[in-house]
Order: C-alpha cells, then structure tokens, then sequence
C-alpha cells in the first residue's frame, strides 16, 4: 500500500489514519500549552493565515531574491506556490502527486519528510519586499514600481545595529509556522524547490519556542532571558484594535489598493548576549525587564495583564524604571500605537568564540511601518537599558499581500 | 557602550554591612524565615522573636502603594536591611544576618514617613553572628580608596586627552595615534564610573555602528576613523574646523568628567565599588575581546588591560571585607585574575600590545574563555561583600 500524507486515502485505513492525525495533533497542542484544538487553518480567506491565527511552536521563515526579469515566470511562481501552499497546510503534498506515488523514473514532486505527519496546524504567509517593486538602482523590475506602497522600503539604521546583509531584506519572504519542526522545514524546502530559476533563497530562519501569543488561549512564552514575552501584544480577540493596528485599510495608500487587507511584516534577528545576561542579579534583570520574571506582572505591581503604572513613585524614580523595556516601548510613551507580535526563539548552535548564536527572531505584523514600527524600534535603539544584551544582526520588511480568494493567487491584486 | 546600571551609580546611601540581596525563598521549617504582609495600615511580621542568625522575611505588599520594608536597629534609626519598590501583590525577600539583640521591623506603605513600626526580639542561638567594627572601618576604607582612585584616572585622563587633542589638532597624526590607546587606558578603567552621567558616555565613546542616521558622532572614536581610515570605504578625512571642534568637544566633556567626580557628593557605596569590577569585566566580554570596540585602530587590547586593571583595583579594595566572609572565592577570583593578565601578557609588545588583527580565532577564543571564566564567579561578588 502506497503512503501518503493524509486525507487522501479512503476506506477504514483513511479513517484509522484520521484518527492517528487526531491524536497526534493533540499531542502538539498540549505540549505547546494552547487550547486551539485545530489541526489545520483554512488557507483561503480575506486575510492571510499565519497572523491572527493561534501562534504555533516552530517557524521556518524564508526570504527570496527573484532571479527572473520575466514577468510571466513570476506570476506563474506565486500560482504554483498556492497550489502548493494549499495541499500542504491541509497535510497534503507539496505536488499533486506526492512523494512516493509518481512515476519512478522522476525525482518524486513532493520531498516525502512529512510521510506520516499531520499537518500540524501549518500556516504559510506570504510577502513582497521593497526590491521586487524596483532594484537597486532604481528601476522599475516588473512594471510594479508605481504600486509600491510608500511605507515598502528597506528599513533605516537605528543606534546599535549590527547588521548582516546576509541575514537582511529580499524580494519575497514565506512564514512558515506549524507545531512541528519537520513540517514547516518541508514547507519551505518543497516551495524554495518549485521557485528554483525563478527565486533563489537569499537567507532563511528556524524558531522554536513561540515568544508570544495571538490569542487570550495562549499562555504567555518565555524568551531566552527567562522572561514572558509578548504580554502586551494585539491579540486575536481585540477586534478594534487589530483593525487600528495590523490590517491595512482601503484608502490608507492610494497607490496601493491592492495591500488593503494585507499588512506590513517586519522582522528582526535579534542576537541576545546570552552568557553577559546571566551574570545579571534578578534584581538588575527585572529591573532591565520592568516585570517579574516569576509572573510576569508589572514592578508596579499587580498580575501578568494588570496594567502597569509608568508613573507610580518608586525609591530611586518610578518603580517601573524609565529605561527598562516595558517602559521604553509601552503604548502610552508611544501615542498609544501596538503591535502584533509573533516572534520566535532561535538558537543557531554556537559562535566561533563558543557563546550562542541565539536569540529572538522578531516578527511583528504592522498597518503602517512608518509610525507602528520604525518610531519605537528607534526608542528602542536609543532608550532601552535592554539594548545593552541585544544586537540586531538581521532587518527586513516586506508587504503581505491580503488573504487568497477562491480562484486567485497569492497577491493577484497587486499584478492585476 | 553602557555596561552598568542602576546598580553602580555613585549616590550617598548607608553602605549597610548586614545589607543583602534577594535569597532563597522562605521554608516554613526555618524558624528564621518569617514573613511579612504590608498592607496600607498594616505590618504583619509572622513571628516577634527569632533565634540569632540568617533570617528572611519574605515581603508581600497587600496594599495598593508601592511599599518597602526596614530592619532596623533598636534605636530606630540605623538601618540594618531594607528591600525597596514592592509592587502591589508582589513579593521581595530580604536576608539579614542579625545578632542576639532588639531591633525595630518597618513597612513604610507609599515609601512615605517613619512606617509602621514594631518591636523585633533575637534570641540567643547557637549560631554565632558577630559583625564586628573593624568590618565598618573596613568597608570605609575600601570606599575611600576606590573613590580616590577614580579622581585619579580622572585627573590622568583629563592631562592625556589635552595632549591628544593639542597633537591631533596640530596634524601630528603619528604622534596623536601613539597616544590614542595609552590616553584612553585611563577612561577605560573607570568606564561605569563615566557611563554613569548620562550623557557623558555616548558623547565621548560612542562608537559609529552605535549612532543612529541622522544623530552627529562625537568623541574618541570620531577621531580614531579619522587617523585610522584605512578599513573605511571612500572614507573623507575631516578638515580643520571639524577637527578642532570635535577635539574641544572631548576636552570640554572630560573636564566635566573630572569635575563630577571630584564633587563631595560623589561617593560609593561597597555593593557599589563590587559592581564595577563585574560591570568592567562584562565591557570586556561585551566590546575588546572581540574587537568591535576600537574598530578603526585595533588597539582592543589596550582597552582589555585597562577594564582588567580597573576590575582588579576595585576587587582588591573590597577583598578585605571578601576575606572576612568568603575566603573561598577571594582565592577563586585572586587565581583566575592573575590566568587572565597572564593570558592577555602573551600579547604585550613593548609598553603597549599587538593590534587585535594579530590575534587568530584560538587566540580570542582563549581569552573569551579567561573572561567567562573570571566573570562568573566575579557576578556574585557583591552579594557575598554584602552578605
């Protein structure tokens, strides 16, 4: 009997694999400590998968240099992409046939890593960097330039960046999420395989280890520093705010209608200074912090979600210090502006010094990069007592297409 | 770059010997572990009277203000350990060794007043705690001392960066780049002293990755590029005016330096004089043993030695209190000092050292391990000062 992923097979063996699917998913979910209970995520919708939807354990973030000056080859790219991206986050193949069911003369359409795996609540999401609009000197690529939105451009340097051009910008980029490693790895080994002579990988990164959550299901994750993170992201839930803050609304760039819907991604390799940090007294890291570590609530007091107080007098100045990162980047220091954040751990073994090559590979989805993104990331830079344990050695920013319709491509609107 | 925070910054405060940090939590076993409950009328202290030795309460604060609480000795003034900024609902622990005697317990709700205040008995017990007063003269010693060291440097680095700024000013590049590192040993060894005015640091050492588009860049590493632009890309040499302006911006800045800490005010608190050994040991980590620091000119090593050599002075400052209550890690700290000056020796050339380019991957990989090595045990070398 032939193998395939799931869902494709009939009989009590397709109901007995179900069943097999069922646990295992409930497997992932419990360990990752959410209540989602989902073992996939429709791909088509108004929105793209993979922001609002419940933040899963593992990432494999992809970003593209497009090789091709052919328009065409370019579209062709993003509707074979959907094809592709919507079997697999079902738990499908990566190709129509599948890893082992094809003719044996031909290297099988789907890389055949994922036999047997669920599909882990896989979510794929899509997204068009400054460069695919016009390179670098200026010229328009592919008859886009007068569609770029005006927010699209690589980001500036802010104080204290130390970054890797090799770990920086792109054309196209792919999130891939899922509660397994391996799926999310095939995801974006089986979509880098389809755009060969029409993209090239230009650097990718795998998380572990969720550092926030997109829903009040989610219990608060903890970042390499032992601290929760994220407890002030958007979540799910708050209509107004996700619509205040990550959906690009019609009219809010006139030359790009087609992002209405969509958001803006940006993203940051954020080494943290590992061993440095340990040195720290619990004192100084929670006062670095502006939380506990225990609970995660504010030095004003109170529980993890309790508001914190930014002016409540303290010994020494409020007891929220003034440069400690809850302070720095807190609403109300910053015209009241949030984010929704999905970041993830990472851990890329060690440097040649043997200190860790780890951190926190930031990804937040934005309405507008130019006032909910860059003013903070500059407070930041300048401000945080944080940045002393942080160097940010990668940066990008890429435009996310709104949501797939039935029929339509990822981004069609913008090629219309 | 900022290495230090709140926790070395000069201020006058009472250098408490019995002062000590957060400690293990609170076993309801432990006759000496007690607890507290502050509340905006209310100090519940769990038990009056407890055997001498190491005791902790464990402080809640059940009121809605930030609140903070007192050992205090029986005349109700001398403050024996406190534990500040406790957030409503939150709890801090705070150990004190205390001798057989009465003293005085104090939540002091809003941070505000005497506090509420009430009797505290230590029975005799089988564990010795004797804080003698030598160990005061001793922690007064190593505080002067310190501070008297800091005014030194200060006074050194304030003759030197004249002299680099007459030489740099006056186009004798060959002169001004020989005296670069040497002049800078002395901010080096009192860099958290100077990090912690503000914004002194960022005028005076700030480094080019470190500065945002559109702010200016001042300060010594402004003029290193400039007499060192060989690794800069179309890189334009500053004219005169920028020179000579940039030159009495260092000046001006160092004189202000010299000025604030030669102020009565400024002094030192022991837990203080502590952390600036680990602060400096962690710059190292941070910046030279990985060459980033001095990126035009490659002298890292210079700066490497002069944070060593800070770090050294401050920890043998307070090693006579250290001797007193962990003789163990005097002796572990002493040991892995005296390997990583020997390590950093091998690079000595002449009065000064190789450029950090002569340094292969194993070379800073074995230095890298010398800091780890010293730094960790160097991070608790305030809470044992303090213990």
């Amino acid at each position: 009997m032939k193998i395939t992923r799931r869902g494709l097979m009939t009989g009590t063996t397709g109901l007995a694999a179900g069943a097999v699917v069922g646990a295992a998913a409930g497997v992932a979910t419990e360990r990752s400590g959410d209540s989602t209970g989902v073992a996939s995520y429709p791909f088509r919708g108004a929105h793209q998968q993979g922001i609002l939807t419940p933040v899963q354990d593992r990432l494999h973030f992809a970003a593209f240099d497009v090789t091709t000056t052919d328009r065409a080859a370019l579209v062709r790219l993003l509707q074979d992409w959907t094809e592709a991206a919507e079997r697999m986050v079902a738990g499908g193949s990566a190709g129509p046939v599948g890893p082992v069911e094809g003719d044996d003369r031909l290297p099988p359409d789907d890389t055949g890593e994922a036999i047997g795996l669920p599909a882990s609540r896989l979510t794929l999401t899509f997204g068009f960097g400054p460069g695919l609009f016009s390179d670098a000197d200026g010229e328009d690529r592919f008859g886009l330039a007068d569609r770029r939105p005006k927010a699209l451009r690589p980001l500036p340097h802010f104080a204290s960046d130390a970054i890797d051009e090799a770990r920086s910008g792109g054309d196209l980029c792919v999130q891939a999420c899922a509660d397994d490693p391996q799926v999310a790895v095939h995801a974006i080994r089986n979509l880098a395989r389809i755009g060969m002579g029409t993209v090239a990988v230009r650097w990718s990164q795998l998380g572990f280890g969720r550092t926030s959550s997109t829903s009040r299901s989610q219990a608060t994750p903890r970042n390499l520093f032992g601290f929760k993170d994220g407890t002030a992201s958007v979540k799910s839930e708050e209509r107004d705010a996700i619509e205040e803050f990550v959906w690009v609304a019609p009219g809010d760039d006139p030359r790009a209608e087609w992002l209405a819907g969509g958001s803006y991604l940006a993203a940051r390799r954020i080494n943290m200074r590992i061993e440095t940090w340990d040195r720290q007294s619990l004192r100084t890291q929670e006062e670095l912090v502006g939380r506990t570590k225990s609970s995660g609530a504010p030095l004003s007091g109170g529980d993890e979600f309790d508001e914190m107080d930014l002016e409540m007098p303290g010994r020494d100045g409020p007891v929220v210090p003034v440069d400690s990162h809850v302070a720095v980047v807190h609403p109300d220091n910053n015209g009241g502006v949030r984010m929704l954040r999905r970041g993830y751990n990472f851990v890329d073994g060690s440097d040649v010094l043997g200190g860790m090559d780890s951190g926190l590979f930031f990804v937040a989805f934005v309405r507008d990069p130019d006032t909910h993104f860059i003013p903070l990331q500059s407070a930041m830079a300048k401000q945080d007592a944080l940045m002393e344990y942080l160097k940010f050695t990668g940066s990008a920013l890429f435009a996310v297409p709104p949501g797939v319709r039935p029929g339509e491509f990822v981004g069609q609107a913008l090629f219309a | 770059m900022r290495l230090l925070h709140r926790a070395a910054l000069p201020a006058v405060l009472t250098s408490s010997l019995l002062l000590a940090g957060c400690a293990d939590k609170v076993d309801a076993d432990d006759p000496r572990a007690l607890t507290v409950s502050s509340s905006a009328d209310a100090c519940e202290v769990s038990k009056a009277e407890v055997p001498a030795g190491t005791v902790s309460f464990e402080v809640t604060n059940t009121g809605d203000a930030v609140t903070e609480f007192y050992v205090l000795a029986q005349d109700g003034l001398q403050i024996l350990g406190e534990v500040e900024n406790i957030g409503r609902d939150l709890s801090r622990t705070l150990t004190v060794q205390l001798p057989q005697g009465d003293y005085v317990t104090a939540c002091k709700p809003g941070m505000k007043g005497d506090g509420i205040r009430a009797d505290f008995t230590v029975s005799a017990s089988d564990e010795k705690v004797e804080v003698s007063a030598d160990e005061k003269k001793l922690v007064d010693t190593a505080v002067v001392n310190y501070r008297a060291y800091v005014q030194d440097q200060a006074d050194q680095l304030l003759t030197r960066t004249e002299e680099f700024a007459r030489l740099y000013t006056s186009g004798k590049d060959d002169e001004a780049r020989a005296l670069y590192p040497v002049a800078r040993i002395h901010w080096e060894r009192i860099e958290p002293v100077a990090e912690s005015f503000g914004d002194l640091d960022p005028a005076m050492d700030l480094r080019e990755a470190d500065v945002e588009q559109g702010d200016e860049w001042t300060g010594w590493h402004r003029m290193e590029k400039d007499l060192w632009p060989a690794r800069a890309e179309g890189y334009t040499p500053l004219t005169q005016a920028e020179r000579e302006k940039y030159a009495a911006d260092l000046v001006a800045n160092t004189k202000k330096l010299d000025g604030l800490v030669d102020a009565d005010d400024f002094t030192f608190t022991i837990d203080q004089v502590a952390n600036g050994s680990t602060a400096l040991l962690e710059e190292v980590a941070a910046g030279k043993v990985t060459g980033e620091e001095e990126y035009w000119s490659r002298t890292d090593l210079y700066d490497f030695q002069a944070n060593l050599d800070g770090a050294r002075v401050a920890f043998e400052g307070v090693r006579p209190v250290l001797d007193s209550k962990d003789p163990e890690l005097a002796e572990t700290l002493d040991a892995r000092f005296t390997a990583l000056e020997q390590l950093l020796a091998q690079y000595r050339d002449g009065d000064g050292f190789v450029g950090y380019d002569e340094l292969d991957t194993q070379d800073v990989k074995q230095l890298k391990d010398g800091v780890d090595a010293l730094s960790e045990p160097l991070s608790t070398l305030a809470a044992a000062v303090l213990a």
